[in-house]
């Protein structure tokens, strides 16, 4: 073996030169794609949501001539509860709607028209009725809440219109309100204000962010002080043996299980077991309070290892015993990372579903709850229930729901980042 | 009391002893010229009393919650007349939830035997009895605990050491509820498992290429197959899963590589949140965006070339729900390549660039090879994630257990079966239910493998370079 002279390497290198630096441009593109394509497919789903969820916020109304005849309400005494409770607000909806397109004259057509309304609107009729009983025996112009099929047709008016569930004449019937202009969408305030609905356009997302409120409460309430607990013991009491490992061992395990493996253990355990009742926010936030466990440990556990050991010493120095250096010392400057910690905990619980099915928090409930032990949804199964849901119009309650959900998350994020940078102290 | 009221009487009890309990250790020290005679100052005094009223109470009140339900309701099952248990057979439990409803109506059982109205009476009665017994029992329990310490209490009573290892004691407990937590998991998973393993066997679940759980309810009823094959859910699980692979490493590990080479310190602080964001939406958003836009697209783009000619093509198919999670799991492989890159030490890659290398060399050459235990760490916990993932294939992926590797078609996974026979009321008994738990049984195994062998690997094979 004869060695290459130098001059004969020189132009190998040389010569391939080209190919290393083609190679190291085309190294560099793959990188610059991945990003990309990671931040284009967040880009897509953000747009995709947003441009389909706001209009979830408006809802379409249709202006009604509705003549409060009391024979046809069958109210007679506007100030008797009990009477408003029962009136006849549905027919006086119809007379109404009789009267404004007369040509709805054979039954089918007149079905058409009737479905034209939301059921809401008889409750809008009768809250109108019990909160000023003069207006009985008046005729009123009434902005009545539209039907959810009425409501996406006539936002889909601007672009590509969508009128697959509307008859040739119930179309014409949009067009002359449009031309009336008596059809206007407004803020969707009802979206806020009411629980789940099987009617899209009366659904509000109010119970489930009552119920993700209170379940993430009963989380709050469990998981901070116990995984601040164990945070402490593991690092300032565990003696270094076989079962501090194996805690360890099972701490770092449980963080990277199945979520939906925790609705299973909450299943047999709390419900089978226990029998506690299904769909409460009890049961949930207990279930969700073992699946953050494992994140809030192990952020409580970095914040305490960032804490000098120089301060314990000093602490310990001056006669405080172990606890009195760990409360009074410790605990107050590790406080912003384990608040930190917890906070995306919980926006990791707020966004959690599988687990919550498993314990039968995706039961249709339209009362809001007022405590843990209410059956209750959450936001994130609400979204799920309804992009389930057959109705078209709930697609842009979902994609509006998913945006209140997001807000939520990003607010919870935006603080767990200011509080970082706020309170952390660099030693 | 109601429980709540009662947990509310028991922290006022509790305040109280401490005040009682540090103001005797006040007054004592005021005998003996001073707090600083005694042996800890008066708050652990205080603290001790408070402990000693309030956690027997708790004790005593969790006890009572769990056990009273119990015996009550043997006690009534027990004071039915003979011929009544011997009708309701194995079911005592329904009758049991026959007189509780009676109890609790306002009709008072009107059109129910006697015996079953009596029985209701008498559960209302040992109820309230129970709860006035508690009540009465946890009440004596905080004034005896308290008066206990309190009469004890004296200089040299070690206030402190007592209460710091109760603290003690209390940190321990919680930090073992993680080995709680795993020992629930197993427990009932395998408590169910073996029920569901007893009326199917175990290599027919393993190794059946069929999976129908359609139960009958009656046993004359047609299509009462029943039959629990789960092959088809761990391909469809599997091919999922490795779609998402296939999309989420390479993008994860070149983004982690570009920031932690390539970019410059302001791309990567603008850039590296933007791409967590893709971390933090929640799963069922990622469905929804599966289900709603991503699947159509699949399903018209392989329609409009024509591949239906020769594949079947699902509305709900294997690729858009693979393709979706793949994305959710980039920022996951990312962040966790791009902290094993920043570990390995600068002085490998300025050798490696002295010597005439270019900076993809050195990566390819240097890095990567160092990297490697933590990278192939990073991406069994990705793909253990992956196989664990649920919202996004109970939206996108579909129901029918098909045995395919067609990407197009519609598959089913484990998570998506544990959903639809777990989702609505189920009974405990059928193996429909229990299926489910052994599929949980299962998910556990692999992803506690998969996550053990990612630690292991991660310890084993890390390069100590310090």
């Amino acid at each position: 073996m004869t060695k290459p002279s130098p001059i004969k390497q020189a132009e190998l290198v040389q010569k391939s030169l080209a190919k290393r630096y083609a190679a190291e441009k085309r190294f560099k593109a793959y990188g610059i794609a991945s990003i990309s394509f990671g931040l284009a497919a967040l880009l897509v789903l953000f747009i995709e949501i947003f441009g389909g969820g706001l209009g979830g916020f408006r809802q379409t109304e249709i202006a009604l001539e509705v003549q409060l005849d009391s024979d046809m309400l069958e109210v007679y005494d506007a100030t008797n509860p009990d009477e408003i409770l029962a009136g006849n607000y549905y027919g006086a909806i119809r007379e109404a709607l009789k009267k404004r397109f007369p040509d709805a004259n054979d039954r089918r057509s007149r079905r058409a028209l009737y479905s034209m309304v939301s059921v809401a609107a008889n409750y809008q009729l009768r809250d109108m009725l019990a909160d000023d009983p003069d207006l009985l025996d008046t005729t009123q112009k009434i902005w009545v809440l539209a039907d959810d099929d009425v409501d996406t047709y006539y936002k889909s008016l601007s672009g590509e219109a969508y009128a697959e569930r509307m008859s040739d004449q119930q179309l014409a019937w949009v067009q002359d309100l449009v031309d009336a202009g008596e059809i206007k969408t407004v803020f969707n305030t009802r979206f806020f204000t009411d629980g789940d609905s099987s009617e899209p356009e009366m659904a509000g997302i109010r119970g489930a962010v009552l119920g993700s409120l209170l379940t993430l409460l009963v989380t709050l309430a469990l998981s901070f002080p116990v995984g601040v607990a164990a945070a402490i013991y593991l690092e300032e009491y565990a003696p270094k043996n076989r079962l501090t490992d194996f805690v360890e061992v099972n701490i770092n395990n449980l963080a990277a299980v199945p979520s939906i493996i925790f609705g299973l253990l909450g299943l047999a355990i709390f419900i089978n077991i226990f029998e506690m009742p299904r769909s409460i926010p009890l049961v949930g936030g207990m279930v969700l309070t073992l699946m953050t466990l494992p994140t809030i440990i192990i952020s409580s556990r970095a914040a305490i290892k960032a804490v000098p050991p120089s301060i314990r010493e000093a602490a310990l120095g001056i006669g405080a015993s172990k606890m009195q250096m760990i409360l009074h010392h410790v605990l107050p400057l590790a406080m912003p990372g384990m608040l930190t910690g917890t906070i995306i905990g919980m926006a990791q619980a707020l966004g959690e579903t599988a687990p919550l099915l498993m314990i039968g928090m995706v039961a249709f409930i339209m009362d809001t709850p007022n405590s843990i032990m209410d059956p209750a949804t959450v936001m994130p199964v609400q979204i799920f229930l309804w992009s389930d849901s057959p109705e078209r119009a709930f697609v842009e309650k979902t994609s509006a729901a998913i945006m209140v959900l997001l807000m939520f998350l990003m607010f919870m994020n935006a603080l767990a980042v200011l509080l970082r940078k706020r309170l952390e102290r660099r030693w | 009391m109601e429980p709540s009221l009662l947990i509310i009487a028991i922290f006022v009890l509790g305040s109280l002893a401490f005040v009682a309990g540090r103001s005797r250790s006040v007054a004592i020290s005021q005998n003996i010229g001073g707090i600083r005679f005694l042996n800890s100052l008066p708050f652990y005094y205080g603290t001790l009393t408070a402990m000693w009223c309030a956690i027997p109470c708790f004790a005593v009140l969790m006890v009572w919650m769990i056990f009273d339900d119990i015996i009550i309701r043997q006690v009534v099952v027990a004071s039915l007349p003979a011929d009544a248990i011997q009708a309701a057979g194995d079911n005592t439990g329904l009758l049991l939830s026959q007189i509780q409803n009676i109890a609790t109506s306002a009709l008072g059982g009107e059109n129910s035997p006697d015996y079953m109205v009596a029985a209701a009476e008498r559960l209302t009665g040992l109820q309230e009895v129970s709860r006035w017994a508690m009540t009465g029992v946890i009440l004596v329990c905080a004034i005896v605990g308290s008066l206990l310490v309190w009469t004890k209490i004296n200089p040299q009573l070690k206030a402190r050491y007592k209460v710091e290892a109760v603290f003690r004691n209390f940190l321990f407990l919680c930090s073992s509820l993680a080995i709680l937590t795993t020992v629930g998991i197993v427990v009932s998973v395998l408590f169910e498992s073996i029920r569901f393993f007893a009326k199917v066997p175990i290599t027919e679940f393993l190794f059946g290429l069929e999976w129908s759980p359609q139960m009958a309810i009656r046993a004359d009823q047609a299509g009462s197959s029943g039959s629990f094959g789960a092959i088809p859910l761990f391909t469809g699980t599997l091919l999922i899963a490795a779609i998402a692979m296939i999309i989420a490493v390479p993008c994860g590990l070149m983004a982690a590589i570009y920031l932690s080479e390539y970019a410059s310190g302001r791309v990567r602080d603008t850039i590296k949140p933007m791409l967590e964001v893709l971390a933090g939406i929640p799963t069922v958003v990622y469905g929804f965006f599966a289900a709603l836009t991503v699947a159509p697209f699949i399903r018209d783009l392989g329609i409009s070339i024509g591949l239906d000619n020769w594949l079947p093509i699902s509305s709900e198919s294997a690729l858009a729900a693979g393709l979706v999670m793949g994305v959710m799991i980039i920022p996951f492989v990312s962040s966790l390549s791009d902290d094993v890159i920043n570990a390995v030490p600068q002085s490998l890659r300025d050798g490696a660039l002295s010597l005439g290398s270019t900076k993809s060399e050195v990566i390819k050459q240097v890095v990567i090879p160092a990297a490697l235990p933590g990278i192939v760490g990073g991406v069994l916990l990705a793909a253990s994630r992956a196989i664990g993932e649920t919202m996004i294939v109970v939206m996108a992926a579909g129901l029918a257990a098909n045995l395919t590797l067609n990407p197009l078609d519609s598959v089913t996974t484990v998570t998506v079966q544990i959903v639809t026979l777990l989702v609505g009321d189920q009974e405990f008994d059928s193996a429909k239910t229990l299926a489910a738990f052994a599929l949980g049984l299962m998910l556990f195994i692999v992803t506690l493998s998969l996550n053990y062998l990612a630690l292991h690997i991660v310890r084993k094979y890390r390069e100590q370079y310090d």
